[in-house]
């Protein structure tokens, strides 16, 4: 009879794991944990190292996305306008340059000084940050708070309404949510999906 | 005589030519998406996501050229292409010259996140994607990354076993 109760609870424990798909990335409202990656600068960059910080605009991002190329501009914009506030831009590089060769460590520092990068571009070289937050195409935004000295996720999607167009954008999900931040309310919209080129995953 | 027969050869030569020409790829916008998505004429129909700029996209794409061969009058292809509309020549360009057979056509819908979801659910919006949906009993699969020829036929396998 022990045996029994021994087997079931062992199918049950089975079962339970089974049962649940292994789902990586955060969701809105879960906690973040820190990272270490190298910068275009050549310094290995945290997010611990911003003291001042109020929380951060994470970036998945690329030199080589056509998607990227027309965000450039709005996610430079982006640093410019919330760095001193508080939120300044982490942009993380997670492609395999190997499945996309303009995507290595030297071309992202040709990239960031070419287009005079104010914001750290990070090299996510063996991609478990992207893996980590489960980001899946380039440019996304994962907007996070600091909550004593947790990182929360506030928001993750696109930068705005209209990828080719930045003037005929009529919603701003990423500054809409950073205002709202900056007045200590929650952002008005919480996820959003664009569009973009999928991260290039390393042959597993 | 001879000037008619050249001249009626030539009528018939042209309206040959006329109609294999490839026609420039037609924009449309979402609901003409939604009813392609919706069409019932009891096929398996296939929906494929790409842009010309998309590698891995590119790649796939001779699969579904294939395909349209393999599983010709059981299976329809439509390619959405997801440029720029402002790209139209582009597409155009290299539609012709990869001589593409399949219904393509571009989607000019740039906000995104008001029809992602519509297309599928668990759709994070990478491309490239491929909708197979079953017209008769309306079983539909969803596949969020770059198919090899030899899955995307299995799966098109399946899906004419079960109609």
């Amino acid at each position: 009879m022990k045996k029994l109760s021994l087997i079931l609870t062992a199918f049950a424990f089975i079962f339970t794991f089974a049962g649940k798909p292994v789902t990586e990335g955060y969701e809105v409202g879960d906690t973040v944990k820190d990272f270490k990656l190298k910068s275009t600068s050549g310094a290995m960059v945290s997010m611990a190292d911003f003291e001042e910080a109020k929380g951060f605009i994470v970036i998945f991002d690329c030199n080589t996305c056509p998607y990227s190329k027309k965000y450039l501009t709005r996610i430079k914009a982006l640093n410019k306008k919330y760095a001193d506030d508080g939120y300044p831009v982490l942009a993380i590089n997670s492609n395999d340059p190997k499945k996309s060769p303009g995507d290595t460590y030297d071309e992202m520092m040709k990239y960031a000084k070419k287009n005079k990068y104010a914001h750290a571009y990070l090299y996510d070289a063996d991609q478990t940050v992207a893996k980590r937050f489960g980001a899946t195409n380039t440019p996304q935004v994962f907007l996070l708070s600091k909550n004593s000295g947790k990182y929360v996720v506030n928001y993750i999607g696109a930068i705005d309404n209209n990828t080719s167009d930045a003037a005929a954008a009529d919603k701003k999900y990423v500054e809409d949510a950073v205002e709202a931040l900056l007045k200590g309310e929650k952002p008005p919209v919480t996820k959003t999906k664009a569009i973009g080129c999928t991260i290039k995953w390393k042959a597993s | 005589m001879i000037k008619k027969i050249t001249f009626i050869a030539g009528i018939f030569f042209a309206m040959f030519f006329d109609v294999n020409a490839q026609e420039s790829v037609e924009i449309i916008k979402f609901d003409r998406l939604e009813s392609l998505i919706n069409d019932k004429e009891g096929k398996v129909k296939i929906i494929n996501f790409w842009a010309t700029w998309c590698g891995p996209c590119v790649k796939e794409l001779p699969h579904f050229e294939a395909a349209r061969e393999e599983f010709s009058g059981k299976v329809s292809v439509n390619l959405i292409s997801l440029d720029f509309a402002d790209q139209l020549s582009k597409v155009n360009r290299f539609v012709q010259k990869k001589a593409l057979k399949s219904d393509i056509y571009l989607l000019d819908e740039i906000d995104y996140n008001s029809w992602i979801d519509k297309v599928d659910k668990s759709w994070t919006g990478a491309i490239p994607a491929t909708l197979i949906i079953n017209e008769k009993t309306g079983e539909r699969k969803f596949v969020e990354s770059e198919l090899e020829e030899k899955e995307l036929y299995s799966l098109i396998q399946d899906f004419l076993s079960k109609s």
